[in-house]
């Protein structure tokens, strides 16, 4: 591609690093006829902030804090796969308490994170208050985080061992608050965008992708499961008592921006299912397993896989017996969900490059790290 | 008959009053300018009133307060933003065609302000009663995007560009249904004149005794406006999440103010002419049979009914903009060429038809 | 026939979503107390900061002008930042011992991530996270923070 000539009529836009729609420091390289988009080619590194390299050089329980900041809306579920690594390394596994509190956790990122994500959708897609509206409720869950955890995006409050604190104790009544209201305004998001004729148009049989394409690209996360692909690490290589809850994965085999979409809204039900099921049935006990000051992992490798709201999170550390990990390297989902960008912008419009990039709901520190 | 002294008084007194000092066309000279002036001080203050209401409008929607912060309530904030314009340097890019650059604003400016000549505000209050009211400003509002095309040309920016080739698309297919939509009123009221239109609707308005075809005629308008005004669901000139800020992604300081005065302009413009044409401009509400009531709407001065009106639509504009996503551009001219003007097409038809046979109240 | 009334119908199902959207938007602009903003600097005495919320580090000191930190420097290796640097001394007690004892506790607040780990780490819990969120400060030096209070003493073990 950087070799081709461009033609008569044919230019170039460099969308970013700066631009509304790409949602951080993205550049993308369009090569356009007009209004359609011949070719693409996305430029990283804006906000390469070298996390593996930093994370050699600091101990095993210091390192899970950088993590917060890679994929920043699933900050709990970077730290679970960390802990989950090391707690693989050392061979100790965390109390039941603090498996469901994960759990919990964990869900309650994966909403928050996908009512952001529609906000998101709808300013990329022109309008502007569901933003709001999503927000209503992801604040409700940012209290509930910053109650129990001490802040609201970077949480670091799951450690290997365990989790830090104790839960908050209005913790529960809070959480079932959060359902309550949430069941009832779900309804509003149909309402607002989901039902809405503009967005079907800008959405239904827009950026498809092949369960093929999907599968060769290493797409994961709600995007490859809205192409039909069974990915959900979550059913798959459970972890943290995943197998115990009752939960569906949802699946769809349109593969276009509608399906991913939707499958988003579902993934919220289900996340809320998780939830209720978790919520009256924390068991008592120990919320941690001391570990020693400083954690030496026996030198081997470790390999460990999450699913983020965005995709499959895998941790792989490799430890040669010190008290700082030798590589730690973090295989992220947005890095190979930005993949399946290039082959469905093809023929598309440049209206169609930001819904297709709002519905693959990239964040751009965890293409980079 | 009315209580208070109405505006055409004033303005007959400063007409007499001038004639009476100066030579007829000196005083004719001085009445062009303070007609010009009143127009300008009206654009402003109504722009600098739209702001605010919109920004107040859209918080309210959001679950949110909108400007607190300057003055009580925040109503000094649109006028703090106009300061804050005013005192900014107005960059022109090194590469830009300076000229066009520089001229874009004005056209744009220019045009808006002309497309305000012919409207009746109230009784006898209007800058020239012109006997093709509704063709002129339909004729002159659409060459804003001259303006338009200019500014994106000039820029040297390939997002100005887009935006400006986009707005250029929408603009010229929306003005086909727009007039359409107006042609529906000319021809039941027998008048291209906007006086004329106005008295035409003594007896009700139009979209109350038009029946069926007024009303499609009335939704039709209230669309392509929206779409000829450049605002959201159709603001795809200056689609932020896709061309940044569209024709004008170069401009600062006061020339963006211009475009901005000018898209507030043509909005007030806009919602005048569907009040006028379809609401019965500054006519009262009247409902035949009741002397009471319509007595009782008498009392309420024309120039109340027509900015009432006219609030009425810039509301449901506002309120559009504030809840829909943006539609792509092929789907924006599919809208225009595959519903608005098929179906506008077959309105005036059936409009042709009821007015020739005279069915309307 | 069929394609006739597919092209009504989809401007039948337009009309009537876009109002539904706009009976949602309508349905928040005549009902103000659901706002949910709040108007920061001035509500800052009903302002809710849960407790645990992570601030700043302080050393707590007693009435006495007493503080729990040992100088251990625990805090200091488990900082992943190098926003905490613990300068100790040797002094001398009155039996004639010698004792490390907590000279300067350094903390920078211009490299803290908030991340809590020095708190999780004191074997003494001599260290805390308080509730102060307005940091700004117009001179970058005063983020630079000495936590113990001058003429401050380690807490006798047990009175």
């Amino acid at each position: 591609m950087e070799t081709k000539d461009i033609k008569r009529d044919e230019f170039v836009i460099n969308v970013g690093p700066q631009h509304p729609s790409t949602h951080g420091v993205l550049r993308l390289e369009l090569w356009l006829d007009g209004e359609d988009i011949i070719d693409s080619k996305p430029h990283l590194g804006y906000i390469h902030r070298g996390i593996e390299k930093m994370s050699e050089a600091l101990g095993y329980k210091q390192f899970i804090y950088l993590t917060s900041r890679m994929d920043y809306l699933s900050a709990h579920m970077n730290n679970q796969a960390c802990s989950l690594a090391i707690e693989k390394g050392l061979q100790v596994e965390a109390p039941p308490r603090a498996q469901v509190i994960r759990v919990l956790m964990a869900e309650l990122s994966r909403l928050a994170s996908h009512q952001l994500w529609w906000g998101a959708l709808g300013l990329d897609l022109g309008a502007v208050s569901p933003f709001f509206y999503a927000f209503r409720e992801r604040e409700m869950i940012l209290e509930i985080f910053e109650e129990t955890c001490g802040s609201r995006l970077t949480m670091n409050y799951i450690t290997p061992g365990g989790v830090v604190n104790d839960l908050h104790p209005d913790f529960v009544k809070k959480v079932k608050k959060l359902i309550e209201q949430l069941k009832g305004n779900l309804h509003e998001y149909d309402q607002l965008l989901t039902g809405n004729a503009i967005l079907q148009a800008r959405t239904r049989g827009v950026g498809k992708l092949t369960a093929e394409d999907a599968i060769s690209l290493g797409c994961t996360g709600p995007v490859a499961r809205a192409s039909g692909v069974k990915c959900d690490v979550r059913k798959l290589h459970p972890y943290d008592g995943y197998d115990k809850v009752d939960f569906e994965e949802v699946l769809n085999d349109k593969g276009d921006n509608f399906a991913r979409y939707w499958l988003r809204i579902a993934e919220m039900e289900q996340s809320i299912r998780i939830i209720e099921q978790l919520i009256d049935n924390i068991p008592e006990g120990s919320y941690r397993e001391k570990l020693k000051g400083v954690v030496k992992l026996p030198a081997g490798e470790y390999y460990q896989r999450v699913e983020t709201a965005r995709g499959e999170l895998g941790v792989y550390i490799v430890s040669d017996g010190k008290k700082e990990p030798y590589r730690v390297r973090f295989r992220t989902p947005n890095f190979s969900n930005l993949n399946a960008l290039r082959p469905m912008l093809k023929g598309a419009k440049i209206g169609d490059m930001v819904s297709m990039m709002a519905t693959l709901d990239l964040i751009i520190p965890d293409i980079d790290r | 008959m009315q209580l208070s002294i109405s505006l055409l008084e004033i303005t007959r007194a400063i007409d007499s009053w001038l004639n009476s000092i100066f030579h007829p066309h000196v005083a004719f000279g001085i009445e062009l300018v303070l007609a010009g002036v009143a127009v300008i001080l009206l654009v402003v203050a109504m722009a600098v009133l739209m702001v605010y209401a919109e920004r107040k409008l859209a918080g309210f929607m959001q679950m949110r307060l909108g400007p607190m912060r300057v003055g009580k309530y925040g109503s000094m904030q649109a006028i703090a933003d106009v300061m804050k314009l005013l005192l900014k340097e107005c960059l022109v890019p090194t590469n830009s065609d300076k000229m066009m650059f520089k001229l874009a604003p004005f056209v744009v400016t220019v045009v808006s302000f002309m497309t305000i000549v012919p409207i009746a505000f109230a009784r006898g209050i209007q800058l020239w009663d012109i006997n093709i009211g509704v063709f002129y400003i339909t004729a002159v509002s659409s060459l804003s995007v001259i303006g338009i095309l200019m500014a994106g040309w000039s820029s040297n920016n390939k997002y100005s560009l887009l935006g400006a080739m986009r707005s250029g698309a929408q603009i010229v297919s929306y003005e086909l249904s727009g007039g359409l939509a107006l042609i529906v009123v000319v021809m039941m009221s027998g008048t291209l004149s906007i006086s004329g239109i106005v008295q035409a609707q003594a007896d009700g308005w139009w979209v109350i005794k038009g029946h069926i075809p007024v009303i499609i005629a009335f939704v039709t308008f209230i669309i392509t406006s929206t779409a000829e005004l450049n605002r959201a669901p159709f603001d795809l000139a200056e689609a932020e999440s896709e061309l940044t800020a569209g024709y004008h992604t170069e401009y600062s300081g006061m020339q963006f103010a211009m475009f901005f005065l000018s898209e507030y302009t043509n909005m007030f413009v806009l919602s005048m002419v569907a009040a006028t044409v379809f609401l019965g401009g500054w006519m009262p509400f009247h409902i035949a049979g009741l002397e009471g009531f319509n007595h009782f709407m008498d009392y309420i001065p024309g120039i109340v009914w027509f900015f009432g009106k006219t609030f009425f639509i810039l509301f449901l504009i506002v309120w559009f903009r504030w809840t829909f996503p943006r539609l792509r551009i092929d789907q924006l001219l599919k809208l225009e060429w595959k519903y608005l003007l098929p179906v506008s097409i077959i309105n005036v038809l059936f409009a042709a038809f009821i007015a020739l046979m005279g069915w309307y109240l | 026939m069929n394609s006739i009334y597919q092209y009504f119908r989809a401007i039948w199902y337009g009309f009537s979503s876009l109002w539904k959207g706009m009976m949602l938007t309508g349905h928040y602009l005549v009902h103000p107390k659901k706002i949910l903003t709040e108007q920061y600097p001035e509500n800052r005495d009903t302002l809710y900061i849960p407790d645990r919320f992570q601030g700043e580090v302080v050393l707590p000191h007693d009435e006495n002008n007493e503080h729990l930190c040992t100088g251990c420097t625990i805090c200091e290796m488990n900082c992943p930042n190098g926003s905490i640097k613990i300068i100790t001394q040797q002094v001398v007690t009155p039996e004639g011992k010698k004792k490390k004892e907590l000279d300067k506790w350094v903390y920078h607040l211009g490299l803290c991530t908030f991340c809590g780990q020095c708190i999780d780490a004191c074997p003494q819990d001599a260290i805390k996270m308080s509730n102060a969120f307005e940091h700004s400060v117009y001179d970058r030096k005063v983020l630079t923070k000495v936590l113990n209070q001058p003429g401050s003493k380690l807490k006798s073990a047990k009175k």
